[in-house]
């Protein structure tokens, strides 16, 4: 792995609801090198988004406790204040794309405008410097640059979401995370968006975390993958590695629900339910689901490494070196 | 193209989408032409009458105005010509000096033409260089020939001889001065023709000077007439204007930013805050604005800033945070919002540049329906006693009509003057806020 630009180590983040307290992100740990996009695999619920936002600090109110710490070119990020980390961190070393951002756009305020928004709002540009920036970025992610003066419902819904991710990279930060970008698009312009984002990383070398449940677009811009399941994750490994030997269960059996081209078999259901994050299991989290079952699934698993730069969250590694 | 340019252009071209579309309301034309016209006779007025002369001459009257007179325009409405003010001036005629003094005669001739008397009389008298009393005697001289003896007066200083209201004169002619001076010998119509009034001045300095007028005070004056004070109602109705606007303005953006203001930091900061925000406009929702302006006025004082200060103030917790807070509420939520935080948009930036933008357009006709009604609670105000007590405003001249009983003595155009000032600025920004409305608020457009 490149230079550790990211570093996160037991990130938790509770919720409180009705219920009680739950544990939507339980005790995550990863990295991520300097230019690297980690794709966050994982089905709906399993604390995927509450993952950017804990990361983001863009906390709902029933938010409880977040904890664990996290390191972002070596700075202590979990250190900091809401004010300093709101002027210092936010956009111009993380960025957000967030979910349904297609209408992450405010519809009265030219799309230019808004892209250079951030630039006048930390960096304290003036408007005119920002948006011949804002016109540079556009440029990057493919849209032209007279569509600085559009309003958002003068683009379709690709060109918003192009216009998104401008406005995530406008202020250059070092990693953008990108929360399910592409959930709403139908399959041409997903892979528009897709290859955009390959060239801005080859090009700016910026960090991503792409966080989504679709399988197959992930693995066209993924350098590693990190499964996530019931808050937790149960696979960290290389692209490679996750997608021609999946060591979790669970990554084995979403690997064998994708439909793929000229392949025999029927793709695979995984039967039943994740478990509610209010009451979850003692032991693994997938254990109810899991077709290799045994005694020690009541304790929950450490990390095992069955191969180099695979860490997999299951006791079937116990023999494996950690 | 520069990007300044650029966008100032696009903002150019929404404003003249927007005029565009109104302009296919012809209410909302004659709105625009209302408005313009009051501002236009507002922005006159202020060039024209400066305030102190405008509070002094309010105040006092002028000694030269008729009483009650009739607007100019009232003349056409009935048959004959009703009188005008008329000034005369004295020649002098005869001058004889005596040790110790001197005798002056002077005469003014008066070629009466209207069909009507005039409304008064009164001689304005300046002697100069005059140290001791003079002795004065008047006699009117008809057209027919009949002199009748107006009496003797002292003369000391500068004099309003006011023989419409001498009660000897009125005892001896059966009837007040301009009447009886004027008529016929027999009975009740005008004799026109020249009349003459002579004047002898006896002085003891030698070296006095007598400069003398006749005024016939008219029956008709100026496009709005008089009051019961030598008042010109004109120049209320004209000073009126900039005050009305100027209070319906200052009142309705008060309120407005305010009120937008408060609810949308409610909505955003939500828990304690909002709560706070709504129960006191709960509690101040049920206050009466009225009666509380009205104990203001009668406790403290009447002052038209002090009403305005009030009403903004009680105006602040008003209903329409209910409403803002409503539109706002599904904002907050907005995605755009969220993502505004998440690049780290401070508080106050969400607020002003996020939030309030997007209420705007439905605002600004609630705005500009909520001026006159701010107009009318001055003139209620100040009909019901509680007007400036220095400032004329249309709501006074209607207090003055209504204590004066002007309906039923006949002066209609006192009450119909500001009546229709009042009618035609609620007229004008409401046809306008009408119109704007159905440009502005889409569930209003029809298809």
């Amino acid at each position: 792995m490149p230079e550790a630009l990211l570093e996160v180590e037991g990130l938790t983040l509770d919720y409180h609801t009705r219920g009680g307290v739950m544990r939507a992100v339980d005790d995550v740990g990863f990295a991520v090198g300097r230019g690297e996009a980690l794709v966050v695999l994982g089905e709906s619920g399993c604390g995927k988004s509450s993952l950017a936002r804990a990361l983001m600090r863009l906390l709902p109110r029933n938010a409880g406790g977040l904890g664990g710490r996290v390191r972002l070119a070596g700075r202590e990020l979990h250190l900091l204040d809401d004010e300093t980390f709101r002027r210092e961190v936010q956009w111009q070393g993380l960025a957000l794309v967030m979910q349904a951002s297609m209408n992450a756009l405010n519809p009265v305020v030219k799309v230019g405008e808004q892209v250079a928004e951030p630039l006048r709002v930390h960096l304290g540009w003036e408007r005119r410097r920002a948006l011949a920036r804002a016109a540079e970025v556009f440029e990057l992610v493919g849209l032209p640059g007279d569509f600085l003066r559009r309003y958002p419902f003068e683009l379709s819904g690709g060109m918003r979401q192009r216009a998104v991710l401008a406005m995530a990279l406008v202020a250059e930060p070092a990693l953008v995370i990108l929360d399910e970008p592409t959930s709403a698009l139908d399959v041409l312009t997903q892979a528009g968006i897709m290859n955009a984002l390959k060239r801005v990383k080859a090009e700016l070398g910026t960090g991503f975390i792409l966080i989504t449940h679709d399988v197959a677009t992930s693995s066209e811009l993924a350098d590693r993958v990190a499964l996530m399941y019931a808050g937790q994750l149960v696979e960290v490994a290389d692209a490679e590695t996750f997608f021609s030997a999946p060591g979790h269960p669970y990554a084995q059996a979403l690997m064998a629900s994708v439909p793929k081209l000229r392949q025999r078999e029927r793709p695979r259901a995984i039967p039943g339910e994740p478990p509610s994050l209010l009451d979850p299991p003692a032991g693994c989290r997938f254990a109810a689901r899991c077709p290799h079952r045994f005694a020690d699934c009541d304790r929950l698993p450490p990390s095992f490494a069955p191969a180099p730069r695979q860490e997999v969250r299951c006791w079937l590694y116990k023999e494996a070196s950690r | 193209m520069s990007w300044g340019m650029g966008l100032g252009m696009g903002v150019g071209s929404a404003h003249r989408q927007t005029w565009a579309e109104l302009r296919r309301y012809p209410s909302a034309l004659a709105g625009v032409a209302l408005i313009l016209l009051l501002v236009a006779l507002a922005l006159h007025t202020l060039a024209t009458v400066p305030y102190d002369q405008a509070v002094a001459s309010w105040r006092s009257g002028e000694a030269r105005l008729p009483i009650n007179a009739r607007p100019l325009w009232s003349d056409w409405l009935s048959p004959g010509r009703a009188p005008r003010s008329q000034s005369l001036i004295a020649t002098e005629i005869d001058s004889e000096a005596f040790p110790g003094g001197r005798r002056l005669t002077q005469r003014i001739a008066l070629d009466y033409a209207y069909d009507d008397f005039p409304s008064e009389l009164a001689l304005f008298l300046k002697p100069r260089d005059s140290e001791r009393a003079a002795f004065l005697r008047l006699t009117w001289r008809t057209p027919d020939g009949r002199e009748i003896n107006l009496g003797s007066r002292r003369l000391v200083g500068e004099t309003r001889v006011a023989l419409s209201q001498d009660r000897v004169l009125e005892q001896r002619l059966g009837r007040p001065a301009h009447l009886g001076l004027l008529a016929a010998a027999d009975g009740e119509a005008v004799l026109s023709g020249r009349h003459t009034l002579t004047l002898e001045a006896v002085f003891f300095d030698p070296d006095a000077e007598l400069a003398s007028e006749l005024l016939l005070y008219g029956r008709v004056h100026g496009l709005a007439g008089t009051d019961h004070q030598r008042r010109d109602l004109g120049l209320a109705l004209r000073w009126g204007t900039p005050i009305a606007l100027a209070f319906g303005l200052v009142a309705a953006v008060g309120t407005t930013l305010s009120t937008l203001v408060i609810a949308a930091v409610g909505v955003w900061y939500r828990g304690w805050v909002d709560a706070l925000i709504q129960r006191l406009t709960e509690v101040n929702m049920i206050l009466p604005l009225l009666p509380i302006l009205v104990m203001v006025g009668t406790l403290y004082s009447t002052s038209i800033w002090l009403m305005l200060g009030v009403v903004v103030a009680l105006g602040i917790f008003s209903a329409g945070i209910k409403t803002y807070r409503a539109m706002l509420l599904p904002i907050r939520e907005a995605p755009y919002i969220e993502a505004a935080r998440a690049y780290g948009a401070s508080h106050l930036r969400i607020v002003m540049r996020y939030m309030l933008p997007r209420i705007l357009p439905v605002l600004i006709p609630t705005f500009v329906t909520l001026i006159p009604t701010f107009v009318f609670l001055e003139a209620s105000l100040a009909v019901l006693g509680l007007g400036d007590p220095v400032m004329p405003t249309w709501g006074k001249v209607l207090n003055d009509a209504q204590a004066q009983s002007a309906l039923y003595n006949g002066y209609y155009y006192w009450v119909l003057a500001p009546a229709a000032l009042l009618m035609l600025s609620g007229l004008g920004f409401a046809m306008l806020g009408f119109a704007l409305d159905r440009v502005f608020n889409p569930r209003l457009r029809s298809l």
